[in-house]
């Protein structure tokens, strides 16, 4: 979908509703991975709010990106319960074989690396969500193995 | 699938609940039809929440005559021997534990709000009216409001978010706000590390949160609720959105609530990463469509709230214990638990445990009982140095105080909070000076910067405890530590400034050696 198109349909879809900004900035990023810049005073004139309203509740919230990410999304848990299980040493192998930070993306462009705070899957730490996917007890291993199933739709 | 006429339909069933779908439940499934159908079993595959002993999941049931048995944690290339061994009979196998309402660590809890998870299909509304549901509804349809309000008031029920505030007494103020529109909110935005009961019950038994904002509805005249859920939990949408679906075609929702004449719809609205949303002011702002700022009180939610009008907001376990104590009456509820705190609490065992999962529990056992009766000590082997009790903004509680009950007032009066019931877990390799840090880093990251004591104290705590763990002029910057964490405690404009400083403070008093301070003497810990 184009982002025109996507745009569009966000608008079409929620821009009625009662609070319908958030709903409507998860219809565009949810199609497109991101929220464009360039969409934004469109989005204000449809919301009637103006420009800068929409962008601080846009770089309120860190769930929304304002630029494209790789083909995958690799949320890593940050949180208490999965520093207690070592997340840390995950993190460093992590930026260690993938030559990211947090909130990079990898050269090749499949994958980008971003912090969330707790998963719901604290029982099961360290966790992680790939896309839509919840993964737990996560080691080394376990990572690779998930980083290459990235890789390999390219 | 083929089999002999004359083989029953073996019922198995296996969590779809995320933490198990996360260690692989979906693939054990897989590999369970496609066992079966190899060997010409007839079975019933049924996916349900989880029990909540989380270290056996992926868990497997099968139904005999005695009872469920259980099997865990299952991997896919086990299943064949589980075939092998007349698993579907509940045959021995080495992952056996035999009937899985005698593990002891289910059999020991007290399932009021739980009573139907992993119990159920958590999408068969016919299971789930099989089960006692919608039973405390139908009774609350049939109580005057005022009654209605009394009940829940003399059930003892306090909000289970965290704050613990009588969820009567909110619902009591809507009931009484004159206003043409009310809402009621149900703040699903389970943000502390440590905790998934809100996440648990929405998958495995969502019509209990529907049902129970339902009363909420009936009762205090409001006729549109939301469910504030937040974007981590695509799993719990998912299931939520297809049970409004189903709530609605049955007549459970609508213009005419199971033919009472009265009003009331849902829906789920998605947050989007920002753990101040957890507070009920930020939330309502954040429904709205707008920055997730915290609001002054008063004016209460309770008066003018969502959009300005009156509402109810309540957190998940809340909602979901409401139609039980419907169903059950309020004394059935109050007999259980301590003090001022009544009935049960889902506590949640996380972090460095053996035996993660969910306890519910009716108030008054101890953190020892839980970690170790429940927990089975740490997952490493090693002490149990410190558990993190009530998110990242509770305290870290050393051993000394381990054998504190677990009660609301019991909590506070020893400078922690029960919270949301999450209890995290470090052995002795933790760093707590590194989780003192981390505490305040986090409320730098979250904060909505709306009060100073919470945007700017933040972010010189950092400083600070990064001072002394430098070790310069540390006994002048452990004053200012504490000095900074007395002002964000009493200048803070709500919790997560106002208590951002517990963490912190637990460390300074019952860890320093972490801050590379002088050890605290054992008789005083």
């Amino acid at each position: 979908m184009t982002p025109d198109a996507a745009l569009a349909t966000a608008i079409d879809l929620h821009a009625g509703r009662p609070g319908g900004l958030l709903p409507l900035l998860h219809e565009v990023q949810d199609r497109l991975g991101y929220v464009p810049p360039s969409a934004v005073p469109a989005i204000a004139k449809a919301m009637h709010l103006s420009i800068a309203e929409v962008h601080g509740v846009i770089s309120f919230y860190h769930h929304y990106r304002s630029s494209a990410p790789g083909r995958h999304v690799v949320r890593v848990c940050v949180a208490e319960a999965c520093q207690a299980m070592g997340v840390k040493d995950l993190l460093a192998h992590a930026r260690a074989t993938l030559g990211v930070d947090l909130h990079g993306t990898t050269a090749d462009g499949a994958l980008t690396l971003e912090p969330v705070y707790c998963l719901g899957n604290c029982a099961c730490s360290p966790a992680l969500l790939v896309d839509q996917e919840l993964v737990g007890r996560v080691d080394a291993a376990r990572f690779d193995a998930i980083v290459a199933g990235c890789r390999s739709d390219a | 699938m083929s089999a002999a006429p004359s083989a029953p339909v073996q019922r198995i069933f296996v969590a779809r609940d995320s933490a198990a779908v996360s260690v692989g439940a979906d693939r054990v499934a897989a590999a369970i039809a496609a066992e079966a159908a190899r060997c010409g079993s007839a079975v019933e595959l049924v996916r349900t929440g989880s029990r909540g002993m989380l270290w056996l999941e992926p868990l497997v049931e099968v139904e005999t005559p005695d009872g469920r048995v259980a099997y865990g944690p299952v991997r896919p290339e086990d299943v064949p021997g589980l075939f092998a061994a007349g698993f579907l009979h509940g045959g021995r196998h080495a992952l056996g534990h035999g009937l899985t309402e005698r593990i002891a660590y289910f059999a020991r809890q007290e399932r009021l709000t739980f009573a139907r998870v992993g119990l159920i299909d958590p999408l068969a509304l016919d299971d789930y009216q099989r089960h006692g549901g919608t039973a405390g509804l139908r009774r609350a349809l049939e109580l005057e409001p005022a009654a209605a309000v009394q009940l829940l008031l003399d059930s003892g029920l306090r909000g289970r978010g965290g704050a613990a505030f009588p969820t009567g007494i909110k619902w009591r103020t809507v009931l009484g706000a004159p206003a043409p529109v009310k809402y009621v909110v149900c703040n699903a935005d389970e943000g502390d590390s440590g905790t998934f009961s809100d996440r648990m019950i929405m998958e495995g038994d969502p019509f209990v949160l529907i049902e129970g904002m339902t009363i909420a509805g009936v009762v205090t005249g409001a006729r549109q609720g939301y469910i504030y859920l937040r974007s981590e939990y695509p799993y719990a949408e998912a299931v939520l959105v297809r049970a409004l679906d189903i709530a609605r075609t049955a007549g459970l929702l609508g213009p005419d609530v199971l033919g009472s004449g009265k009003a009331f719809d849902l829906e789920v609205r998605r947050g989007a990463g920002a753990y101040i949303c957890g507070e009920e002011t930020s939330l309502l702002e954040s429904l709205e469509g707008k920055r997730g700022m915290v609001r002054f009180r008063p004016p209460l939610p309770a008066i003018q709230g969502l959009f300005g009008r009156p509402t109810v907001l309540n957190n998940v376990i809340s909602l979901a214990s409401v139609p039980g104590i419907f169903a059950q009456g309020a004394q059935a509820y109050r007999d259980f638990g301590m003090g001022r705190s009544r009935g049960t609490l889902p506590f949640q065992l996380a972090g460095n445990i053996r035996h993660g999962g969910l306890v519910e529990k009716a108030f008054g056992l101890t953190l020892r009982e839980l970690l170790y009766d429940f927990g089975g000590g740490s997952a490493s082997g090693r002490p149990i140095r410190a558990v993190q009790v009530g998110g990242p903004l509770g305290a870290y509680v050393p051993e000394s105080r381990f054998d504190t009950p677990l009660d609301y007032e019991a909590f506070a009066a020893v400078g922690a909070m029960i919270g949301h019931g999450g209890i995290v877990a470090f052995d002795d390799r933790a760093d707590l000076g590194q989780m003192a840090r981390y505490a305040m880093e986090f409320c730098a990251i979250e904060s909505c910067g709306k009060c100073t004591p919470c945007r700017i104290g933040s972010t010189r705590g950092v400083e600070v405890i990064d001072r002394i763990r430098a070790g310069r002029d540390t006994e002048a910057n452990v004053r200012l530590l504490r000095d900074l964490c007395d002002t964000m405690s009493a200048g803070s404009l709500c919790a997560l400034g106002g208590m951002a400083p517990f963490p912190v403070l637990s460390v300074l008093d019952h860890f320093p050696e972490d801050l590379g301070l002088a050890p605290v003497l054992a008789a005083n810990k």
